[in-house]
């Protein structure tokens, strides 16, 4: 069996091993990028990292972007996507707020804002799933539904941030309170998808839907049920920031930071087409973006710039991704 | 022809008379079929013939039009595959339902898994791994490694992790869609083993949609002929020939161009 050249490559890799590396140093690889980026920023001005501030800005701008990518990365997995990401961002602390306003305290107004996202996470399932529209078809109409819906009721003006200050504190507005509830959910969402049914059928639904239905899979419970998650992560980012700068606006987050969010998953190797993708991929891939768009503030060169370099990392990341798995195929035949 | 004079009580599936419609058309016409314990069972056919639809109907995807179906002598309605799985009815489709990016075991074990007890219900890989390299080692399926993922091996490697992955499933007929399918020799002489292995093992009963009518009556025990929606010949595989089956299916076409020569 073990006689072709076909299967050379495969005996070769006989522990799994050269797999393992290949897939592991594809985000090292994207790490390593992270990491010559903050030490040529570094060079260019000695504040960028060392500095409490720096870095606290640093996180606050990797944070909400990682957390919202973890609910795209399971979506796009199952080769899904969610567009309406940060309006139900934009939607949620609205939620909060009402609910306060209405009498409530805030952990409840907090906890009505989640259900509330997560039922925007139901319709959008259940729109792509039952009545069989993709989710790109439906997102994008949700997502401008929502940003209509909230600017009405909130007349499109701000509000302040209901709660305690240490409610407050703890869900954001501390410095590093954001890029801690990153980490936490991080960690959990990786669970999820490596060790969980759920995330090994969420992998198996993206790669053969058909064949993920054959075995028994339901796949529609499944995706409704990330559909659902990355909502409530997505509502919760809102809530986050709006602690942060102890402000809800109405015109916070939407596709700007959505954008962010698939692309740090994208740049972390998650594959659009469904069936593979990590955590860990978009928690550095948030990184990066990071961390560019903090240099380059820093150094003085100014957003236009960051949106080139922005581009021009989704489609090397891209490209990379795509050939990658293909070229270490080549290379272990010879 | 089916003189089961023998064992009658050794007969796990049996069909009678089963018609299937879509509407205007009539797919099967009255189709029956028997199926003892360790037989395999190989149908012929060209594309059409009904072989696909009688297959869903006894995986229990669909429901026939008319017919009844006995499991072990009793009559059953399936009311759907998993209806039939708990029964012991385990089908390999032509697409595998391997998902590609996947491992060798978490495949085997896809919508099975093994789990930690605990509230998470963590995957307990050692044991999917373990138990996954022991069934290959017994039905004598060779894999460097079963934390490959299953892109990276050959078409018939595939379809050997999925024909173990049903037998894993505890499944006493197996029925296998067009197992040797866009194979070479080599990687089909890979599978007749080892659908000879798993009878051997003498607890499995197998039907095997097939279209090489060599390799059908090769491995099969008998073979069942299919032509528009009919049985149109049943034999042992032992006591007819590829030239006898091959003036059938040219007799059939005759009559099917000019009727009035038939």
């Amino acid at each position: 069996m073990a006689t072709t050249g076909v299967t050379q490559p495969v005996r070769r890799s006989s522990t799994g091993v050269l797999l393992e590396s290949v897939l592991k140093w594809r985000e090292i690889s994207i790490l390593l990028v992270a990491v010559l980026l903050i030490a040529y920023f570094e060079a260019e001005n000695r504040d960028f990292l060392l500095t409490s501030a720096s870095l606290e800005n640093l996180s606050q701008f990797i944070a909400p972007a990682a957390i919202i990518s973890f609910g795209e990365i399971m979506l796009m997995i199952g080769g899904e996507i969610d567009l309406s990401a940060g309006m139900i961002f934009a939607f949620a602390p609205f939620v909060m707020h009402f609910a306060v306003v209405a009498g409530m305290p805030a952990p409840v107004g907090l906890l009505l804002a989640l259900l509330a996202s997560g039922l925007i996470g139901v319709v959008n399932g259940v729109v792509t799933l039952f009545l069989r529209v993709p989710s790109f078809v439906t997102t994008l109409g949700t997502m401008f539904l929502l940003n209509g819906l909230t600017l009405t009721l909130s007349a499109g003006t701000p509000v302040d941030v209901p709660g305690s200050p240490g409610f407050q504190a703890f869900f954001g507005h501390w410095g590093y309170s954001e890029i801690c509830w990153a980490i936490v959910i991080g960690l959990m969402m990786h669970v999820l998808l490596r060790n969980t049914r759920w995330g090994l059928h969420t992998v198996a639904s993206g790669g053969n839907p058909h064949g993920a239905a054959e075995t028994g899979i339901n796949v529609r419970r499944l995706k409704i049920g990330n559909f659902i998650l990355s909502a409530v992560l997505s509502g919760f980012v809102g809530i986050l920031e709006g602690c942060r700068i102890s402000s809800v606006d109405p015109q916070a987050g939407g596709s700007q930071i959505m954008f962010l969010a698939v692309a740090s998953g994208v740049i972390g190797g998650t594959s659009l087409a469904g069936g593979s993708g990590t955590i860990i991929g978009g928690l550095i891939g948030a990184t990066v973006l990071g961390v560019l768009n903090d240099g380059f503030t820093l150094i003085g060169i100014n957003a236009f710039t960051f949106n080139i370099i922005l581009g021009a990392a989704i489609l090397i990341a891209m490209v990379f991704n795509i050939h990658m798995t293909r070229l270490s195929r080549l290379g272990g035949a010879r | 022809m089916t003189a089961d004079v023998t064992q009658v009580n050794s007969e796990i599936i049996r069909a009678e008379n089963i018609v299937m419609k879509f509407g205007a058309l009539t797919a099967l016409r009255g189709v029956s079929l028997d199926l003892k314990r360790g037989e395999i069972l190989g149908i012929l056919g060209d594309n059409g013939a009904g072989k696909s639809t009688l297959m869903k109907i006894i995986t229990g995807f669909q429901a026939p039009t008319e017919g009844q179906l006995f499991i072990d002598g009793q009559a059953v309605q399936l009311r759907s595959v998993d209806h039939a799985r708990s029964l012991g009815i385990e089908c390999v489709y032509q697409d595998l339902a391997l998902a590609n990016g996947l491992s060798i075991f978490h495949n085997m074990f896809l919508n099975r898994e093994i789990v930690y007890p605990g509230p998470f219900r963590l995957l307990n890989n050692r044991a999917m791994r373990r138990r996954t390299q022991e069934l290959l080692d017994e039905i004598g399926v060779h894999v460097p490694s079963v934390d490959l993922p299953v892109e990276r091996l050959s078409g018939g490697q595939r379809q050997a992790i999925a024909v173990a992955r049903a037998v894993n499933s505890n499944a006493r007929v197996l029925l296998l869609d067009e197992p040797l399918a866009a194979m070479g020799a080599r990687e089909a002489g890979l599978i007749i083993d080892l659908i000879l292995r798993l009878k051997a093992k003498g607890s499995l009963s197998i039907i095997m949609i097939m279209h090489n009518y060599a390799q059908t009556l090769e491995i099969a025990d008998r073979i069942m002929l299919m032509q528009r929606g009919a049985v149109t010949y049943e034999n042992h595989a032992a006591a007819t020939s590829v030239p006898e089956l091959m003036e059938i299916v040219r007799r059939e076409y005759r009559s099917m161009r000019n009727p009035a020569s038939a």
